[in-house]
C-alpha cells in the first residue's frame, strides 16, 4: 500500500493490470459495472439462484414446521448432511481471509484484484454455513440462549465450556464479525469513489455508506493503520476457525474422528476447497463482466498453485490417517480406514481421492494453469472433493457404531438435498447482488499496484 | 464539490441510528418478556369434550389420585383413566345427567374421549412419571393444587430452569411416598429435614447432566 513503490519485490509482477492501465481507466472499468445495467449473463445466473434460494427458505420452513426428523441424519448418523454443509461452507471462506489477510501482510500484490470479491464470498459463505447449526437445534429462535451464553432464567444452566462445539460458536461468529469489519472497511474509499460519480439518491446512499471519506493523507494514514491492524487480526483467523470446527471433531472418541492431524489437515483443505471457489467465482466473473485485464491469468495461475500446495498437504493428511490406522495397532483405528476405503461408502471415499488427491496434480503443468476451461473444471472437481471429504470424515465413522447392533447407512432425504443446493442458491444470490451493486474488485488497491507498474515502466526510480 | 449533506447530518444520521438500536432493544426485550414461558405456558387451560371438575371429585369427594391416574407410579407415562374408570361408578351416579352425554356414548361405541393433555413437555425432553412420584414428589409439586380446580390449569412454567430447581436440591419438595397424592399435606417437623432424611434414605441423585433428560 503506502510503501508500494519501496518495494523491490513489485518488480518482479510488473503486469498486474493490462489493457486501459490508467487511473481513470481502472476506475472507469470498475465502476461502470455497478452504474449500467447489468449484462444478459447476470440475468440468467440469477434466474437460476433465486428459485435456488427460495427452495431454500421453503426447506427450512418445512424443517421449522416439522422437526429436523425431516432431515436423513439418525442414530447412528447423528451428523449428516448438515454439518458436512456446514464443514464445507465454512472451509470456502478460508480463501478469502487468506487472500485479503495473509497474503496482504506478505505483501504479494497480485492479491489487490480478487481479495475484494473472496472477501464477499467469505462472507456469504459464512452466512450459508452458519444456516445449519442454526436449523440443527430446530428451533431456531431458542438458538441465541442454547448457543450463545447468554443470560437468561429459562436453562438454569450455562453452555459446556469445555466442549470445542462451544468454542466453535465463538469462532464462527468473531470470524463473521472480523471478516466483515475487513471488508467493509476496505470498502470504504471506493464507495466514495462511486459516491463521487453518481447524482441524487445513489450519490446519498454512497455518501452515507462511505462514511465522509474525502481521501485526505489523514485519513488513508489512519485507514492503512486500521487495515494492518484488521489483517493482523484476521490472520489468526485463518488458522483458528477450522482448528476448532476439527475439534468438534477430533475430541470426540469416535474413531476416524479421534486424530490430532485434524487441526493442521482441516485448515489446508479449508484453504484448499476456497481458493477452487474462488476461481470457479472469478472466471465466471471476469468473464461476465470483462475484467480480463485486471483479473489476469497471473492471478489466476498463482491460485492453481496454491491450490497444487494445498492439495498435496490434504492428499498427505489423508496417506498419513492410514498410516497412524496401522501404526497404532488400534484395531477400531484400522477398521474405520479400511472401511472408510471399502465399506459401503467407498463410493464416496474413492469420489473424493479422485477430486482431491488426483485433479490437482494437473496443476504442476503450466499449460493447465494458465487454461481458463481446464482450471475452471478442475475448480469444479475440488468443489465436490471436498464437500466429499467433510462427508466421507462425518457419515463413515458415525455408520459404524461400537456396537454392531446400532450399524446404519446414512441416506440424505429430499429437504437435504433441498436445503444444500438451497444454500447454493442463496450464496449465488447474494455473489450476484454483490456484483452487481458494490466494487466487485478494489479500486483503490489496483490503483497502488498500478502506481508502481507505471513507475517502473518509465525505469524505476 | 459541494457538500452533500447538511452539516446537521452526521448528528441526525447518529440520532436515528441511536433510535433504531433503541426502538430494537425495547421490542426485543417486550417480546422476550411475553414470550416467556411464564406468559405463554403457564396458566394454560384447554377446555375439555366433557365438563369434569377435579375440584369435586379430587376435592370435595376426596377421591385418590391414583384411582384414576393408576400408571403414575408404576410407568414413565402417566396415563389418563380410560372411559370404563368413570363408568364404574357413573353407571349409578348421575347415569342420566346430559353432561355425561359424550362418557355413555364413548363406553357404548368404545371411542375414547379426546381428553386435551395439559402439561406437555417437548419431545427432546425424556420424562419418567414413575421415578418421580416413587422418590416422594407429590403431584402438587408439579400440577398444583388440582384438587381446587375445576379446570386443570397449568400453573408452573415447566421450564428446563424449573426442572433444575428441584433437581440440584431435591430435598424441600420430597415427602413419604405414602403422602404424595395428599396434596394439602405438610410435615410436623421441618420440611427440608424430613426430605434431607427420606434423599439419603432412598439414595436420590437427580441427574443434573444433559443426558438425564435429553437421551
Amino acid at each position: 500500500m503506502a510503501d508500494l513503490a519501496l518495494d523491490p519485490r513489485a518488480e518482479l509482477n510488473p503486469t498486474l493490470v493490462q489493457g486501459d492501465a490508467t487511473y481513470a481507466g481502472v476506475t472507469d472499468a470498475i465502476s461502470v459495472i455497478t452504474e449500467s445495467k447489468p449484462p444478459k449473463q447476470w440475468y440468467y445466473a440469477m434466474a437460476v439462484a433465486i428459485p435456488l434460494a427460495g427452495l431454500l427458505f421453503f426447506c427450512l420452513g418445512y424443517l421449522v414446521m416439522n422437526g429436523i426428523g425431516v432431515w436423513g441424519n439418525n442414530s447412528p448418523v447423528g451428523w449428516g448432511w448438515d454439518i458436512t454443509n456446514f464443514v464445507w461452507w465454512i472451509g470456502i471462506g478460508h480463501a478469502g481471509t487468506l487472500i485479503s489477510a495473509i497474503l496482504f501482510l506478505f505483501r504479494q500484490k497480485w492479491r489487490t484484484s480478487i481479495n475484494r470479491a473472496a472477501e464477499a464470498m467469505t462472507l456469504f459463505a459464512v452466512a450459508c454455513a452458519g444456516i445449519y447449526p442454526l436449523f440443527h437445534t430446530g428451533r431456531p429462535w431458542r438458538a441465541a440462549y442454547w448457543l450463545f451464553p447468554m443470560p437468561n432464567e429459562l436453562l438454569g444452566m450455562w453452555q459446556n465450556f469445555r466442549s470445542p462445539l462451544m468454542w466453535d460458536v465463538f469462532a464462527v461468529s468473531t470470524y463473521a464479525t472480523v471478516s466483515a469489519l475487513f471488508w467493509y472497511v476496505g470498502l470504504v474509499p471506493d464507495l466514495a469513489t462511486l459516491r463521487d460519480r453518481a447524482k441524487g439518491l445513489r450519490q446519498q446512499i454512497f455518501g452515507i455508506l462511505s462514511l465522509g471519506w474525502r481521501g485526505s493523507a489523514r485519513q488513508w494514514k489512519h485507514y492503512e493503520l486500521a487495515y494492518l491492524i484488521l489483517a493482523g487480526l484476521s490472520t489468526p483467523l485463518v488458522l483458528s476457525v477450522h482448528s476448532i470446527v476439527s475439534f468438534d471433531f477430533a475430541t470426540s472418541v469416535i474413531p476416524g474422528w479421534h486424530t490430532t492431524i485434524f487441526p493442521p489437515y482441516f485448515v489446508a483443505g479449508a484453504i484448499f476447497s476456497g481458493f477452487a471457489m474462488v476461481i470457479t467465482l472469478m472466471v465466471l466473473a471476469r468473464w461476465v463482466y470483462n475484467l480480463q485485464h485486471l483479473i489476469t491469468i497471473k492471478h489466476l495461475e498463482n491460485m492453481c498453485k496454491v491450490i497444487l500446495a494445498t492439495g498435496m498437504i490434504v492428499g498427505f493428511a489423508y496417506g498419513t490417517e492410514f498410516f497412524i490406522a496401522w501404526y497404532s495397532a488400534n484395531q477400531y483405528e484400522k477398521f474405520a480406514f479400511l472401511n472408510r476405503a471399502f465399506g459401503p461408502y467407498a463410493w464416496a471415499y474413492w469420489s473424493m481421492i479422485t477430486c482431491n488427491v488426483i485433479s490437482p496434480q494437473f496443476f504442476w503443468f503450466k499449460k493447465v494453469r494458465t487454461s481458463i476451461p481446464a482450471m475452471f473444471i478442475l475448480a469444479i472437481f475440488i468443489n465436490i472433493g471436498m464437500w466429499f471429504e467433510r462427508f466421507v470424515i462425518i457419515a463413515t465413522s458415525l455408520h459404524r457404531d461400537f456396537l454392531p447392533s446400532s450399524w446404519g447407512y446414512f441416506s440424505p432425504t429430499w429437504v437435504d438435498i433441498g436445503t444444500f443446493v438451497g444454500t447454493i442458491g442463496l450464496f449465488l444470490t447474494l455473489f450476484l447482488l454483490f456484483l452487481r451493486f458494490l466494487p466487485a474488485i478494489a479500486i483503490s488497491e489496483v490503483k497502488g499496484v498500478l502506481h508502481n507498474q507505471l513507475v517502473s515502466n518509465k525505469g524505476g526510480h | 464539490m459541494s457538500a452533500i449533506f447538511s452539516k446537521k447530518f452526521d448528528t441526525t444520521l447518529r440520532l436515528a441510528a441511536a433510535g433504531v438500536v433503541l426502538v430494537l432493544a425495547t421490542g426485543g426485550g417486550i417480546a422476550a418478556y411475553l414470550l416467556h414461558p411464564n406468559q405463554v405456558d403457564t396458566g394454560y387451560t384447554p377446555t375439555q369434550p366433557v365438563e369434569y371438575s377435579h375440584k369435586l371429585h379430587a376435592g370435595n369427594l376426596g377421591m385418590d389420585c391414583y384411582y384414576c391416574h393408576t400408571t403414575v407410579e408404576k410407568s414413565s407415562f402417566a396415563a389418563v383413566p380410560t372411559t370404563e374408570t368413570c363408568m364404574n361408578c357413573h353407571h349409578r351416579v348421575k347415569e342420566k345427567s346430559p353432561k355425561l352425554q359424550m362418557v355413555r356414548e364413548s363406553y357404548s361405541t368404545g371411542q375414547p374421549i379426546p381428553w386435551v393433555k395439559v402439561h406437555r413437555l417437548p419431545d427432546y425432553v425424556y420424562f419418567n412419571h414413575q421415578a418421580h412420584v416413587t422418590s416422594g414428589v407429590s403431584c402438587v409439586s408439579c400440577h398444583g393444587r388440582v384438587d381446587q380446580m375445576v379446570e386443570v390449569k397449568q400453573v408452573e412454567p415447566l421450564t428446563m430452569a424449573w426442572c433444575l430447581d428441584c433437581h440440584r436440591n431435591p430435598a424441600p419438595k420430597v415427602r413419604p411416598a405414602e403422602f404424595v397424592t395428599k396434596l394439602d399435606w405438610s410435615p410436623e417437623g421441618d420440611p427440608v429435614e424430613l426430605g434431607l432424611k427420606i434423599v439419603q434414605a432412598k439414595g436420590i441423585q437427580p441427574p443434573t447432566h444433559c443426558s438425564g433428560c435429553h437421551r
